[in-house]
């Protein structure tokens, strides 16, 4: 990798057409032991985070988190409002109990978990983003449509750009192209 | 090396290849073979064609009927609540049938996108996006009425949010009010989460091909930056998943909670375990029906045939059919308990609804939700596009006096026959009513216009060249 590479290429795109010859291609770029390279394709492939070496997504643990604090919040504010700050006494009944706010905390529990998803989701995935190289190529706009591409970082230790762009046209990548930072 | 052969495999037993069991082919959902650049255009195309004279004069037309409901709504604020008819005995009338019929509407978005999702049933993805849609707006039909009911809307916050009154005491948790109030606003804000969610990738389609100044800002910022990428659908399919999950119990949490506003209360004919499972498949039952009415014109008006296909049609006719003979037989179910259980007001109760002074609603209740839903036993009637649009607006209208039945038979005649009444609606109930429907077109026609009808990137995942392994010859 040179300096210059670093400063002026992003990295080297290619094309595909087909499902099963980008899910291939990609268990190559995996195999031949890149780092710093993705997959676009205009929907999830299955499989193809298999193919790409991708560990389980983290997402749930935010889930987790988000569900627990839910069910803790909704105890507390029960607990607070109805038998702390002003005791409210209901036939007689015990200040609190977990049972009579169930629903309440029922509900707090599912809708922390949704927002631990949801913004956990977009957190994970560095979103919103206003801006980012790939779109720098002009075809990229076919990744949303009907073309499936592989991009390999300039960044990444093995990128050589001779050599790689050999490799992608070697694993059936078609108009393999440099992308401009 | 490659690992493509290992994992087709292990996926597959090694017997399969001695016994060479037959295929049996499945119902295509996107028919006619088409392509993914086909999709994109068709779905895109919805949105960025020039406005269709139709699209213009419906849009006209719902704003009219949505103005209904302000001028009723602007009535009932400044002059009191009893200009919706409501006196004792009967103080909840239109206004919580309306609340309970668009939440029932809602529910069949969340199970479309949540539950089907979960059971794998990929017939969802045509559909999901304008339920989801279709949901949201519902519920918002739906939070007018209890919020106006209040009378002294101004003091929202006061109910909606968990805030002290003047005496410093907080609102009490025992009520199930409250407990709907959090069911509703949790609904609310997750459907719209999973909707905008499930949108993202499709709205970053839009904005690649936009071609106006609008719409690159407009579908840019609403699409986050979303670059297709395969780290990102990593983690978007396990939080899709996850919501899913979330939004199952939900679902059913929802209208079990609004039957509790019933159930918890000691008045006959509401007071029974049966309610939160019942009011559930109603509102499957009447959401369906809602989706179809909303999807059958848009299918014609739009060529849609090829992604929303007669086994779509099929099975949502079908699902119609199974939660009708279940809110079918939950009638029958309260009859038998209310023999049943000895209790002399209960029996009461039971026979006051069908032959009392509400008996005419009462059948038309069966009629609507018991008998119609049962011609989709019959494959013509299914393949009848007409005929089943008919039917889910019968089931619509059914659904409405199902709830109608249950709130107001019970109050005007319950332990006192002293105290006994009925209830009739007035003008500007009526007129507050079908205004809802105006408020609701309008947020759906504006939906239909500016965001995409069908779920772009989950229909190119349901096509058979979207599959790997698609071709193989193993």
């Amino acid at each position: 990798m040179s300096e210059n590479a670093s400063n002026q290429l992003y990295g080297l795109v290619c094309s595909f057409s087909k499902t099963a010859d980008v899910l291939h291609a990609a268990e190559k770029v995996r195999d031949a032991g890149f780092k710093r390279w993705d997959v676009y394709t205009p929907f999830p492939i299955h499989g193809m985070d298999a193919a790409m070496g991708l560990t389980r997504s983290r997402v749930p643990v935010l889930t987790l988190l988000g569900g627990v604090t839910g069910f803790c919040t909704g105890m507390l504010f029960t607990w607070y409002m109805n038998a702390y700050d002003y005791p409210l006494i209901v036939g007689g009944k015990p200040l609190w109990s977990p049972i009579f706010p169930f629903p309440v905390m029922y509900e707090c529990t599912i809708l922390f978990a949704a927002f631990g998803t949801f913004f956990g989701q977009f957190l994970l995935n560095r979103l919103p983003r206003h801006h980012h190289p790939v779109f720098n190529y002009e075809k990229f706009v076919q990744a949303s449509d009907d073309t499936f591409m592989i991009v390999i970082d300039a960044t990444d230790p093995q990128f050589e750009l001779e050599k790689t762009r050999g490799f992608l046209s070697e694993i059936g990548g078609a108009e393999v192209a440099e992308i401009q930072n | 090396m490659s690992h493509a052969p290992e994992i087709t495999s292990s996926a597959r037993p090694a017997i399969l290849d001695r016994i060479a069991p037959a295929e049996l082919p499945r119902r295509p959902l996107v028919e006619n073979n088409r392509g993914f650049h086909w999709i994109t255009e068709k779905i895109c195309r919805i949105v960025e064609d020039p406005t269709p004279t139709w699209w213009k004069v419906l849009f006209l037309v719902a704003l009219f009927l949505a103005s209904f409901t302000l001028v009723g709504l602007v009535y009932v604020v400044s002059t009191g609540t009893a200009t919706w008819g409501l006196r004792s005995p009967v103080n909840w009338g239109w206004a919580i049938v309306n609340f309970v019929f668009w939440v029932g509407i809602g529910h069949a978005g969340t199970l479309i996108s949540a539950i089907l999702c979960l059971l794998r049933q990929k017939w969802r993805t045509s559909i999901n996006r304008a339920a989801e849609a279709m949901t949201i707006f519902a519920v918002c039909c739906a939070g007018l009425f209890p919020v106006f009911h209040t009378g002294r809307v101004w003091m929202a916050a006061w109910y909606l949010l968990p805030i002290p009154n003047s005496y410093d005491i907080w609102p009490q948790f025992r009520s199930p009010l409250e407990w709907d109030v959090f069911a509703v606003s949790t609904y609310f804000t997750v459907s719209l989460l999973f909707w905008y969610m499930g949108m993202v990738p499709d709205l970053g389609v839009l904005r690649d091909r936009a071609k106006q100044l609008w719409r690159k800002y407009f579908y840019g910022v609403l699409a986050m930056g979303w670059r297709n990428s395969n780290r990102h659908w990593s983690n978007y399919e396990m939080a899709y998943l996850l919501l899913a999950g979330l939004s199952t119990p939900l679902v059913l949490s929802v209208h079990t909670i609004v039957s509790f506003d019933f159930a918890v209360s000691n008045l006959p004919g509401w007071h029974t375990t049966i309610f939160p499972p019942y009011f559930v498949a109603g509102a499957i039952f009447s959401g369906f029906a809602m989706v179809l009415t909303l999807m059958l014109p848009l299918r014609a008006v739009f060529g849609l045939h090829d992604l929303i296909t007669q086994y779509h049609i099929d099975c949502m006719t079908k699902i119609i059919l199974a939660t009708g003979t279940m809110v079918g037989y939950a009638y029958a179910m309260e009859f038998f308990i209310a023999a049943y259980s000895g209790n002399p007001f209960e029996s009461f109760a039971f026979i006051n609804r069908a032959f009392g002074q509400y008996g005419w609603a009462y059948f038309i209740m069966i009629a609507c939700n018991v008998i119609s839903p049962q011609l989709f036993w019959f494959r013509k009637i299914r393949e009848n596009h007409a005929l089943v649009w008919i039917i889910c607006f019968f089931v619509n209208v059914g659904m409405w006096f199902e709830r109608f039945v249950i709130t107001v038979s019970s109050l005007a005649n319950d332990f006192l026959p002293s105290s006994w009444g009925y209830y009739s609606p007035t003008i500007v109930d009526i007129f507050t009513f079908f205004g809802t429907f105006g408020f609701f077109s309008v947020l759906f026609l504006l939906f239909i216009r500016f965001l995409p009808l069908l779920p772009i990137a989950e229909v190119k995942a349901v096509t058979p060249q979207a599959d790997p392994h698609h071709g193989d010859t193993h």
